[in-house]
């Protein structure tokens, strides 16, 4: 995966920065409650939501079960409609055909419609380092792209900066990338849109080539599609002369009439939109009517390794609407350069870590940990992937990895296994209540009530900080549960 | 007869024994005799969601033993109810014991206290007495993995004196996540703070939830908060009736007799 994010700490530690980040927090929660109420608002009036879930995760099961004759079959279709198919292992791969099709044009500069695919393989940095500048031409890909940033968030890449910061991005910066915004502009969302659009437009009418990646390719007609909202793909995908889309494997459909549950489930998960306002749809190449030279780089980039797991690989059902990010309550907290990757929130925690493979990194590792569990991304997402039971299954894969790569047991390993040794015998768990209670007494002096008669203890030092530092902590009961049953018979006995 | 085992769960056990005692008192109310097997620990969720899927093992067997030839088990906890209902399937598969993976499918039945009231007794008036303003928070596992719908809050309506007040954003964790509240603190105290603020909006003096996990860490926030709030468990609210007061006068009419000589 993509080399942008290197260097982030583990989720705890990026986390931590962000959610000191005032502004961040306050961008991030008015952002994505508004895309919540609107999701809400669109999914509610569709009487057969439910149905359409469904359709839509049989779709993409189906896909993945026969995922080698869907895209060979894709391929023969591309080939037949004009199109040149290109495979792609890795990242090098797919990065080293894009670059090699831009020299071959002599293009010093390319267009790009936004692609998840692209930033996943860093390809804009490999075309740089070609001396190729690829322009991004999503309004908020540009601005993270001139402000020199990170995207934070699968559909709204810079949805942690507000208007205020994004006029001074585009004042500051459009200049040196080509046509300067005007002197006098305020952060009025209808002007800021006005200055990125004069920047963009010399842009479309110069390249001769352009890079997208597709929402989904149907592999009985070879035909791509790119779902957007502000035209700019429409430019992209019409105007030059070269048109080079890098497509993860996963995005194949079958049939062309699948599109008609895809279309329905993506953009009302995504914007919150009954309809997107552009949907592009191409056959390899049309003469005399578009881009004449078209070609489609099918990238794996780890996406097998993900369909080996039977639980994991229906990660692979995403559909990149971003509805999970927008309703989990980590996210809205800590942002997306958290989660170092460009696939952040719930479905980059459990995507991240088998693109790149658990066990590899300590900050990809943490990533199944960023989370409470509280379901809400599962029961939002279009294709039903059942993101609390990957993020469980894949802290499995981590323990193990982390049993397999070292004979020392952390200290994590060696509580639960005490823990389980413990709580595995009804004795043995009554003994450590016991001993529990008597420390309760003894530390009686420490305590304090809280409303309601319970003690509770302070700050204390040591490893329950993380817990008592802003949360009062319970002190166990003198006499337990199954020690007053005994005592009382029940209750009978008391009264 | 029926045999009804009550699951007290580990963390009510050695922290929380007085929901235990509350679902006891209520149960037997409406007339189940339930039984405390007392093999029982804890359902192995704390491994499992840590990822430490072996470890959990020896305690889903625990759990099948402790509660073999019951009918039917009750759970004040949503999040345990949902572990045994999801969790033990995948910790026996993922164990490679045919033997276990055959036991689990052929335990008895898991319900979360609501469930039982509502489902299997029929009941949503439980006769219950409590004279306060509540607010509930429904926790994710009850209300995401179980679906418990609003069993709780049609319970809690029908508490003689008790005034229900809405929570905002009540459907949003509250950010305990078990091992979450450790490895991730502070986002998790980020989360819980919101939680608190909602709960103090709504002036109510008792925050309610089926989860004890939860109320210990949004409780912990409150109490160290010096908000005046104070959180129960349901079991401890539906628990609760009017107190029966002796003699001729009633209390409240003697106090007010009293009041009234004073001013003269």
């Amino acid at each position: 995966m993509s080399g942008t994010f290197l260097g982030t700490p583990k989720f705890p530690d990026a986390a931590r920065a962000a959610l000191e980040d005032s502004q961040l927090r306050r961008n991030l929660a008015h952002a994505t409650s508004t895309i919540r109420t609107k999701r809400g608002t669109v999914v509610g009036e569709v009487e057969e939501w439910e149905q359409l879930r469904l359709a839509g995760e049989a779709i993409k099961d189906r896909v993945l079960r026969h995922l080698p004759d869907y895209l060979e079959q894709l391929e023969r279709s591309l080939t037949a409609a004009g199109a040149t198919v290109h495979w792609a292992r890795d990242a090098a791969e797919a990065n080293a055909i894009v670059v090699d099709i831009a020299r071959r044009h002599e293009a010093d500069e390319v267009v790009k419609v936004k692609s998840m695919a692209t930033q996943e393989i860093d390809l804009n940095g490999a075309l740089e380092a070609a001396g190729i500048h690829a322009w991004e031409t999503d309004l908020a890909e540009l601005i993270v792209q001139l402000g020199d940033d990170l995207p934070s968030h699968i559909l709204v890449p810079a949805i942690h900066r507000n208007r205020a910061e994004i006029r001074e991005i585009f004042l500051r910066e459009m200049g040196k990338a080509g046509k300067a915004a005007p002197a006098d502009l305020t952060d009025e969302p209808r002007r800021l849109a006005a200055a990125a659009r004069e920047h963009l437009r010399e842009k479309f009418l110069r390249a001769k080539v352009a890079i997208s990646g597709a929402n989904f390719a149907v592999a009985e007609t070879g035909t791509l599609t790119v779902v957007e909202s502000e035209g700019n793909g429409r430019m992209c995908l019409t105007l030059p002369e070269v048109l080079v889309s890098v497509v993860g494997i996963e995005k194949v459909l079958p049939t062309f009439a699948d599109l008609d549950v895809m279309l329905q489930l993506l953009p009302r998960s995504s914007t919150g939109e009954r309809m997107n306002p552009y949907t592009s749809t191409w056959t390899g190449v049309t003469p005399g009517d578009g881009p004449q030279e078209v070609h489609v780089v099918l990238l794996d980039n780890g996406r097998t390794d993900v369909l080996a797991d039977p639980t994991g690989r229906q990660a692979l059902r995403c559909i990149r609407c971003s509805a999970c990010l927008n309703v989990c309550p980590v996210y809205e907290r800590t942002g997306g350069h958290s989660y170092g990757s460009v696939y952040p929130g719930p479905i980059g925690a459990i995507l991240t870590p088998q693109l790149r493979g658990v066990g590899s990194d300590p900050q990809s590792d943490s990533l199944p940990y960023a989370s409470s569990l509280c379901g809400a991304c599962f029961e939002v997402c279009p294709v039903r992937i059942d993101i609390p039971e990957v993020l469980v299954h894949l802290r499995g894969e981590v323990v193990e990895a982390h049993k397999q790569a070292s004979r020392i047991p952390s200290v994590q390993d060696m509580a639960m296994k005490a823990a389980s040794w413990t709580l595995s015998s009804s004795a043995r768990t009554g003994a450590a209540e016991k001993a529990a209670g008597i420390g309760g007494r003894l530390a009686s002096k420490l305590t304090r009530t809280a409303p309601g008669g319970h003690s509770v203890l302070g700050a204390v030092p040591g490893p329950a900080s993380g817990w008592s530092d802003s949360r009062d902590v319970p002190v166990p009961a003198p006499e337990s549960f199954r020690q007053w049953w005994a005592r009382t018979n029940g209750g009978r006995d008391e009264a | 007869m029926t045999r009804v085992g009550l699951m007290v769960t580990c963390i009510n056990d050695a922290l929380f024994p007085d929901t235990g005692k509350a679902v006891v008192t209520l149960l037997r109310r409406l007339g189940v005799d339930v039984e405390f097997p007392a093999a029982q620990t804890c359902c192995g969720q704390p491994m499992v969601n840590t990822g430490y899927f072996a470890e959990a093992v020896p305690l889903v067997r625990n759990h099948l033993e402790a509660f073999a030839g019951c009918d039917a088990i009750i759970a004040p906890s949503g999040s345990c109810a949902g572990s045994v209902r999801h969790q033990h399937g995948l910790v026996a598969e993922r164990s490679g014991d045919p033997g276990l993976v055959r036991a689990v499918e052929g335990a008895p039945p898991v319900y979360e206290l609501t469930e039982y009231l509502v489902d299997v007794l029929g009941v949503t008036d439980v006769g219950a007495y409590f004279p306060h303003r509540v607010t509930y928070h429904p926790t994710c596992h009850s209300l995401r993995m179980l679906g418990v719908g609003d069993r709780p809050t049609r319970l809690l309506r029908a508490v003689r004196g008790l005034t229900l007040l809405d929570l905002p954003g009540a459907a949003e964790c509250c950010g305990f996540g078990g091992t979450f509240a450790m490895k991730n603190s502070e986002t998790s105290i980020a989360m819980g703070n919101d939680k608190a603020r909602h709960v103090r909006g709504t002036g109510a003096e008792v925050l309610v939830a089926g989860d004890n996990s939860c109320l210990m860490h949004v409780g912990g926030l409150l109490s160290r908060q010096r908000s005046g709030v104070r959180v129960m468990h349901l079991a401890e609210i539906l628990a609760q009736t009017e107190p029966v007061i002796e003699g001729p006068g009633r209390a409240a009419d003697e106090r007010s007799v009293g009041t009234a000589e004073v001013a003269r």
